[in-house]
Order: structure tokens, then sequence, then C-alpha cells
């Protein structure tokens, strides 16, 4: 154990247990699980991504690109957790990733020795070249796949519950540290709605990691009264573990809480993470800056950890992580781990700084406690398997190596403002020469960064920027100051200038000579070496680095790469950084999860269901339940328990045909247009007339799309004078409606018309067959004779128990057919009436299929032939288009190519030996071409079996239609492994003469 | 996420209305040349910067919008019933 005594936040009172690979560990409530490995000295935490190299934890926060383990189990299971972001808790259950058989020994850790065949392009250049697409790429590939990889999702179905929040606030804060705290308190001292949010679990940022004192007291003090100040604020609201990970339009900050991640499972029906969407007036980004590594031989070893990560195990957690250490540094900021380290009983041996010269307050007290400060070096390689036990430092001008023994090597090459947020909104980062780094571009958006986020790195800038930050943006957002601000007292610091060390030298060559790996993305296994080979290949833009080399393309994005990565190439290229520029950033700043984005919208919550007025009688009875668009329908109604899906339909259509049947069709879309100019509009938007369509009426249509190709189908009827209601497809009710609107609102608002969707207003019924006459006339008020109400007649009724109605002789399954529409409350009693009334000729229900199946048998059109790339002319409907007015789609309908022998046009099938299905979406081709390539002469749309024909039937789109009639063609589904012989035909197998829809 | 005035319901998310394309091309009259509807169907500049689109409130009041947004910036600079731009 590693825990020291009087460092550290975490409860020592409450211990928690946890494995990692098995082994049973204990931690405290406060530790991470990074934390708590290292405190219980487990230093190899996973292996590299290509190489598989031993690697140990790197850093305390977001951007570790190191310890990424499995946690949790089964359905639970998380891959690619960052240990560094896990908050611990009792029975936590966390494994490694990318090794095999184990950790310890891994036996595909041979890859370094091959890793000059692994190098970067390597992806690139096999996609590309050569044996791009070959069966050896689709062998090599399956092989790299398993050994360069990630950790492995769960196949179960997630547990868990997530939620989604919208909110509006005056400012938000992002970020909860120094400069954050400070801009949430000057901003909500205004009277202004505040949201502060973090991503940890404790407010305070650096404050939590550093030794501080402010205003006299210690800063974790500070940050309790600061956060009781804003607590007591009712306009505040303080949202911990919560990353805001993308900065959108309409200055949105999409950000996830992780409201129960702590806990081993989600407790008292709170979600397991919360999407919040929060708009603000004005946005302060306190979002603090990453702390960037050095480049170095074998700087992945682990033991090798940024310098303020090691102050953070030390301060945050009481952790320490090593017993001696060295530090390896570019500037001032890591001679605090010096004496942190030393405060904490540990050794240094060392302080590293590849600056020539280094003197400040800080730098001082370091020599002042007796610390070797070596200036103008470089540590250039490290030794000890697997972790670390020994550093090499050189000067940087070359010269004498000497070996410094250590298990812990702390280092920092300056700090990296998170200009992550900024950046998304398009603000360019800037170059900032004096400070090495990048810092937020001028806002597009009412945002403005503050604190170490803007280049501000000591204590004394982070709170006095902040106040100013937080109290402009409450003034940008209509509000003011009203009584006095004061900044807290600090220490002033001033540090001695930082001068940046992108890349350390090589060492002298060893025994074999080549030089050790400096690796730059660790995540990624990108190595300084793979920046000079694309500068080499020509791969010299940032953009083009990140993609042949794979820099920053890991799930940590290159927080702790990208900066080096575009150093080194620019230091190739002999230009300065600001020439280089920086790749895009772009939205998540941290991995999200798709649980988090979905939200309550899953499974049944998906989409919301719509039921017919007899759905219950349905569900009493149905086979299987089909989604059609939102609806649900029937599909069969099994008339035993074991009945078949297939025997099902084909009795239905079988007792349908042969007596009565009913059928539940409220689906279909149904608008109401009413008004003077009703008759006008529905002769615009239906391709054939309807001038002398008398009231009483019904007629089918057809639309057609501006572009000439078929919309969809239906019927006009007319009511009254100036009163009609239409018919859509299922599928096409809600775009047929939206269209209809446009066209009334926005192509010719002078007609005046009021279209309506009354879908659901009424239940409609289909009662279709020889008896459907006498079922009809027991149930309504009405004359329905042929005589009196003949085919295409329509009329208000009145059910024999008075429920109002409209009655309609149409057919879509080509008997004698009536349809009834009742508003929607009464559909359920006039159902029962109908099925009463049948009882007596064997009334039977049908389905979705048996409705599909007959319109099969009678060559009638349907979604799966009216599929955007048919006309008319295809589905044989060419006469209706109207030659004596205008109509949409009219100009276009008559180009060369709608029409003509090429195109492929409805027929009918039937197989040769007259037993064989004809899949839906089977392959039609010739029967004297079978040799690869095999010409495709047009498909199967739908299939059936026709029970008066005793054969299976289909409709299809043949290239040359009708032309082919009494053809024999080849129908293939090569997945199901199906090639039958069919014949071609008309597309009406029943009743061709339509003789029984007059009787 | 945008957000649009809508002239009906006021400042709504662009989640409750669907996009309805181009509004700087003219419907040409049903009887116009097949030159004519070709154009209208088929062309559309593709601008970076001011661009007037159609949108449709299906998730609210059901009226067609005419939005001037920028398609670099996705500021939107005005919304109008698609009825009045008619008159
Ligand atoms: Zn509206």
């Amino acid at each position: 154990m590693s825990r020291i005594d009087g460092f550290g936040r975490i409860d020592r009172s409450k211990p928690l247990s946890f494995t990692f690979d098995g082994k049973t560990y204990q931690g405290f409530e406060g530790d991470t699980l990074a934390s708590a490995l290292l405190a219980n000295g487990v230093s190899l935490v996973g292996r590299s991504f290509k190489y598989h190299r031993p690697r140990g934890v790197f850093s305390a926060g977001p951007e570790e690109p190191n310890a990424l383990v499995a946690l949790r189990s089964g359905a639970r299971r998380e891959p690619n957790t960052r240990a560094t972001m896990v908050e611990l808790y009792d029975g936590l259950v966390a494994e490694s990733q990318n090794r095999w058989p184990s950790l310890a020994f891994d036996v595909q850790a041979v890859n370094q020795v091959f890793a000059r065949f692994l190098p970067a392009g390597f992806y690139y250049k096999t996609f590309m070249g050569p044996f791009a697409n070959t069966r050896l790429w689709m062998m090599f590939e399956h092989v790299i796949r398993r050994a360069a990889g990630m950790g492995s999702a769960t196949y179960e179905t997630d547990p868990d519950t997530y939620a989604r929040r919208s909110v509006h606030c005056d400012v938000l804060v992002v970020g909860g540290g120094p400069s954050g705290l400070s801009a949430a308190l000057a901003a909500s001292e205004t009277g202004a709605r505040v949201i502060l949010i973090d991503e940890h679990a404790e407010f305070g940022g650096r404050l939590r990691q550093d030794r501080y004192d402010i205003d006299g007291m210690p800063a974790a003090d500070w940050v309790a009264k600061s956060l009781a100040t804003l607590a007591s604020r009712d306009t505040v609201r303080l949202l911990s573990r919560t990353s805001a990970f993308g900065y959108y339009d309409n200055n949105m900050i999409g950000c996830v809480e992780r409201v129960t991640d702590h806990l081993a499972v989600p407790v008292d029906h709170k979600p397991r993470q919360r999407w919040w969407q929060i708009r603000a007036a004005q946005v302060v980004l306190a979002t603090g800056a990453l702390e960037q590594p050095l480049v170095f031989g074998n700087n992945d070893r682990p033991g090798v950890m940024l310098a303020g990560a090691v102050r953070a195990y030390l301060n945050q957690f009481g952790v320490l992580p090593g017993k001696r250490a060295v530090i390896f540094t570019s500037g001032d900021d890591a001679y605090r781990t010096a004496l942190d380290l030393t405060a904490a009983g540990a050794q240094v041996m060392a302080v590293v700084d590849s600056r020539d010269t280094a003197q400040s307050a800080l730098t001082q007290a370091v020599r002042d406690a007796g610390i070797e400060v070596l200036t103008g070096h470089a540590v250039v390689d490290t030794h000890g398997s697997p972790t670390l036990q020994r550093v090499d430092v050189m000067p940087l001008t070359g010269g004498t190596v000497r070996e410094f023994t250590c298990d812990l090597l702390a280092m920092s090459g300056g700090w990296q403002p998170s200009v992550h947020l900024s950046s998304q909104t398009g603000a360019k980062p800037v170059w900032n020469a004096e400070l090495s780094c990048f810092l937020p571009g001028v806002p597009k958006r009412p945002e403005r960064s503050a604190g170490s986020a803007a280049g501000h790195f000591t204590l004394y800038g982070c709170l006095s920027e902040g106040s100013v930050r937080g109290l402009e943006a409450a003034k940008a957002a209509g509000f003011s100051a009203t009584g006095t601000f004061a900044i807290p007292q600090v220490d002033i610091e001033r540090f001695a200038p930082t001068a940046p060390l992108w890349e350390a030298p090589d060492p002298p060559p060893g025994l074999f000579g080549g030089h050790p790996k400096k690796f730059v993305d660790h995540q990624d296994d990108v190595a300084a070496s793979d920046i000079q080979l694309a500068h080499r290949e020509g791969y010299i833009s940032v953009e083009h680095l990140k993609r042949y080399t794979t820099l920053g393309m890991g799930t940590d994005q290159g927080k702790t790469s990208n900066l080096t990565g575009l150093a080194i190439m620019a230091a190739l290229r002999g230009e300065p950084i600001e020439k280089v520029g920086t790749t895009t950033f772009r939205p998540p700043y941290t991995p999200i999860s798709i649980g988090a984005m979905g939200g309550s919208e899953r499974g049944q919550q998906y989409k919301p269901r719509r039921r017919s007025p007899m759905h219950d009688w349905h569900d009493a009875r149905v086979g299987e339940w089909v989604p059609a668009g939102l609806w649900d329908r029937p599909r069969h109604y099994p008339a035993t328990p074991g009945e078949s899906m297939r025997d099902a339909y084909i009795r239905e259509t079988r007792q349908t045909r042969g007596s009565v049947g009913i059928c539940d069709v409220t689906t279909l879309g149904k608008i109401d247009l009413q008004g003077p100019d009703a008759l006008d509009f529905i002769n615009r938007i239906y391709a054939n007339g309807f001038s002398n369509l008398p009231v009483g009426k019904v007629r089918y249509g057809l639309m057609l799309r501006e572009d000439g190709m078929v919309l969809d189908d239906g019927t006009v009827a007319r009511l009254g004078e100036t009163h009609y209601v239409i018919t859509t497809t299922t599928a096409n009710a809600v775009p047929v409606m939206a269209k209809i609107e446009f066209l009334l609102q926005a192509v010719w608002p002078e007609l005046k018309v009021k279209a309506t969707s009354v879908t659901e207003q009424y239940a409609a019924i289909a009662v279709a067959g020889p008896k459907a006459r006498e079922v009809m006339q027991r149930v309504v008020d009405l004359d329905v004779s042929n005589a009196a109400f003949p085919f295409m007649a329509c009329a208000p009724c009145r059910t024999k128990d008075g429920v109002p109605g409209r009655l309609f002789r149409i057919s879509f399954s080509g008997e004698l057919a009536y349809e009834i529409a009742v508003p929607s409350d009464y559909g359920q009693q006039v159902w029962d009436a109908l099925m009463a009334a049948g009882r007596e000729f064997d009334i039977v229900p049908y389905g979705l299929e048996a409705l599909g199946n007959m319109r099969i048998e009678k060559g009638h059109v349907a979604g799966s032939e009216l599929d955007g790339r048919t006309t008319a002319d295809d589905l044989g409907l060419g006469k209706m288009l109207s030659k004596k007015k205008d109509f949409i789609g009219k100009a276009l309908a008559f180009r060369p190519g709608m029409t003509g022998e090429t195109r492929k046009k409805l027929v009918g099938l039937v197989p040769v030996d007259g037993r064989s299905s004809l899949p839906n979406g089977s392959q039609i081709v010739s029967v004297d071409h079978t040799d690869p390539p095999v010409k495709m002469l047009g498909h199967v749309t739908a299939n059936g079996f026709s029970p008066e024909r005793n054969i299976p039937v289909a409709l299809a789109l043949l290239e040359g239609g009708l032309a082919r009639e009494g053809e024999t063609v080849l129908v293939t589904h090569p997945l199901k492994n199906i090639a039958v012989q069919a014949r071609v035909t008309g597309p009406v197998f029943v009743d061709p003469e339509g003789k029984r829809l007059h009787d | 996420m945008f957000q649009f005035k809508c002239p009906h319901c006021g400042l709504r998310d662009a989640n409750e209305f669907t996009y309805g394309g181009d509004a700087t091309i003219a419907w040409p009259d049903l009887g116009a040349s097949e030159q004519e509807w070709f154009d209208a169907v088929y062309q559309r500049e593709n601008p970076r910067g001011p661009h007037r689109e159609y949108w449709h409130h299906a998730g609210g009041c059901r009226q067609w919008v005419v939005v001037d947004r920028d398609t670099l910036t996705h500021e939107i600079h005005g919304c109008r019933a698609a009825s009045e731009t008619q008159k």
C-alpha cells in the first residue's frame, strides 16, 4: 500500500472492496479506480492498442489515454472506460483490455518485435494498395483487427434507463475550478440565473489537487464556502458529475450528467445518466487546461506519469505513486511536484529541466530543499520491466548519460488550455508563442473563456479573471452588479518563462543500434518516428497527418498528443506552429454513451403507436401484429391455436371470396376537403379528371410527384357540392397531408379550400364478399341494393342503432364490397353489429396478409409497387393521365424515358411447376442467360397464394412488361438459394372482367 | 439546435419542424413548359451563406414557414408564414 497519512480527501472510515482482473483490492470512498489501483501498487493496467506494450496510469483526469478498462460485467459491461474518471464503489468489477492470455504475459506483445511491419500508414497503404479488396487482405485484416483493438462491448440489452432535460439560463459556467467558481459567484450576485457544471464528483478543479491558501484558509474550505454561497441563491443550479461535450447552435450546450454511475446499480428509479440541453444567453468557459507530456525514449513505461497527476494522487487521494522520483519538465509548474513529493516523504532524485535556466521562487525552493536541478538536460530513455526502474538523463546538446534509479517519472511539457468547446463554435484557436500554447479564438457566439482555459495559469489569474468574466457575462445577459465584489486574497506567483521541448534527443545508439520509440499518442501507439515517416511521404498537413498516422483518433481525441504531434510536424516542415494549425475540434469532448443519446426513446418508447378503435378486439384474436407506419395492424387471425400464418391468410381469402369477410381499414389516410375551390384543387393534385364526378359518387385517383413519378393512390368521394373526402395509403397519409398543406399555404393560397386530416376521427370497416350486401343491409338504415347504391356510390348513413356514418361502395379485394366510416368512438359497436349480422354467413375477419393477398390476385398496386421509381405507365395506369387539364407532374410525366418498352412494368407471375412460391424481392433473370454477369430484368414486388386458382401468384416489375406475356423467366433469390421458373401473365388473376364489383 | 420564431406559436425548437426544401424556387404554373418544370424540380444552388428555406411546423400549428437561414453560421434571420410571402 502506498497511502500516505495526512494527505488526501478520501474518507478512510469508509473502506470499499473491488476487483481488478479477478483479484480483490481495498480502496476508500473518494477514490477513483485509478487512485485505488495505484494505492494497491498496481501500476500495470493495460496493453497498448497496436504493440501491446505494458501501460500504466498516465493522468488523473478525462484526458487519460492508457488506463482504459472494461467496467462492470454482464449487460452493464462498458469497455474503454477511463479508470481516472471512475468513482470507486463497493463491489466494483473491472478488467484490463487488449491482452491475452493475461495482462502480465501477453503473447501479442511480440507485435513490438514486428513493429517495423506495422508502421504509420499501414492501414492506409493496405487499403489503397495492390492488396486492397483481395482475399489476402481480408485474411490479414481479420488477424490485425483481433491484434490491434479496444475492449469489446456487451451484446446484452442495456438494463438501465436514461433521462433527458432541457433548461434555459442567463449564464452557464462550464467548469467548477477556481475560475468557474469565481465566475459563478460574480454572475449570480447580479441576480442572473446561473448554472455551474463540473465533470467531477467534487467542485474545485485543481484546488482539490494542489496545496493553496485562499483568503487565509485552505483552498478546500474556500471551495466549500463558495459552494455554500452559490447553493443559497435560488437562481443558481449546481451540476456535478456533468460533462459538457458539445457546443451547438443557438448557444445550446450538450451535457451528460452521470447520475448514478458512481453506484453499483442505479437506485430509487433514478436514471443512470441524464442528457441536459442547456440553452444559455451567455456562456463562461472555465474548462481549465490539460498538462502535456514530454516525448522521449520509452516514455510509455508504467511509472511515467504527468507531474500534475502525481500531485493529484498525492493531494486528493493520499496516494504516493512512487518512492523514488525523477521530475522531467520544460516549465516551473512541475517543481511543485518535487516539493509535494518531498513533503510526503518520497525521495526526489533530480529535477531534469530542458530549459537553459530556471530562476524563480519556486525553482529556488526546490534547490533549497536539496534537490538536484539539471537544466539543459532531458530524459532520453527509461528502463524496467514491466514497470519503471531507471531513467537515462543526457544534456540536450549530447554528452554523458547519467542514470537515475527511480520508480516514478513525473513529467510536464506545459499546459494546453482546453479550447475544445470554444473551437467547436468555429472560433479557431490562436497560437501564443510566449505561453507556448493555443488560446481560444475570437468568440463567434455569446461566450468567453476564463482562467487557465484562457491562458491564465496562476491561481490569482484564475480567481480574478473568473470574476471579471462572470460579471461580464451577467451584464451581457442584461443584469447589473448590485453590491461590491472582492477578489479573494492569494499569494502572487511569478514563474520563469517556459520554453517548450517538443521532442527529446535520442540516447546514444545501443548494442543493437537503433533508438527507442518516443511515443506522442499513447492511446494510438503513434511515435515521433511515425510523424517523421508521414512527413517523408508527404502527409504534412495536420489533417493528413492525423489520418495517416491515426494521431489523435483514439477515444481521448488526442488531448495529450495533438499539440506535440503538430509541433513536431511544424519543426520537420521548418515552419512556425501557427502556420501548421490544429485539426478540427468536434463533439463530443469526452466519450458519451449511446444510451444517454437515446434517452427514454427506445423500445416501446421509441415512437408512438397508433391503435385503431377496434384494437382490443383484434388483440384478443390476432396471430401477429404488423407495424404499418406508426399503426399496429393485425396480420392474421388463427382459427385454431396451431394454425400457421399461411394457412390462416389463405383460409381468410377463401372465406371472403366464398361468402363474406370483414377488415379494419381505419389506418388508411382520410383527408376532408371543403370549400368553393375544392374541385379545382382536386383536379390539380390528381392526374385523372374529377370535373364530372357527381355528388354521391367515388372515383379512384392517382397522384403524381412533380417529377412525374407516381406518389400515391386512393379514392375521392364527393359528399356535397363543395365537400370531398379523399383517402391515401396508410404509409402516405402523413406526407400527402403535409403536401396538401404546402400547396394551399405556399403555392396556391388564393384557393378557398380547407383541408383537415380526419384519419383518427373515423373508424373504417370494409365488408367484402358475395354476402356483403346482405350483411350490410342488416346493419345500416339505407337501401344498399345494386339499383339504389351501385358500384362507386357513397352516401351518409345511419346504423340501425342510430350511429351516424358514411357508406362507400368501393372494393380493394375485387369482391362486392362496402366500406363504412363511423366516428371512432362507435367503431367497436358497429364492428360488433356487422359481426353479428354476418354470423349466419360465417363472416371471417381478415388481416393485412389476406388483404394483401386479395389485392395481388386483383393486380391492384400498393406500397411495394409505388416505390418512387414507377410511372403511371409502368403500373398499367397510363391511360388515367388526363389530357384535358393540367395537374402536378404532367409537365415531366411525358419526358422520354418515362414511358417505353424498356422500362420495368407491372406483370403477374405464376410458377411453372404450379406450387413453388416466388418470394418478394426475388430478382428476375432470363432462363437462357445464367452465366455471370447476369442481367437483372426486374424483381418480384409482392406474392401470395390464390385459393381460387390453387396456385402461388406474384406481381413483378419486369423489363418490357406485358410484351413478355407467356414467356418463361427465372425468379431467383440467391440468399434463400431459390431459383424458380415462372410464367409471365397479366397482373389480374381473379375475375379479370370485374364482374363481381358491379353485381 | 435551431430555434424558429413561428409566426403563430413563437420561439420553438427545430425538432418540431420538418424541412421542406429550397424556398427561392418559385413553383411554375401547372401548364408551364417541361423546361421550366425541369429547372424547378432539379436545379438547385447550394449556397454558402444566406439561404431561404421552407419548413413545416408539423409538430405545432401545421403552418408552412419561410425561414431565412445562414448555412454557414446557422443563424436564423427571419421566419414568416409561407402564405404571407405569396401575397
Ligand atoms: Zn407554429
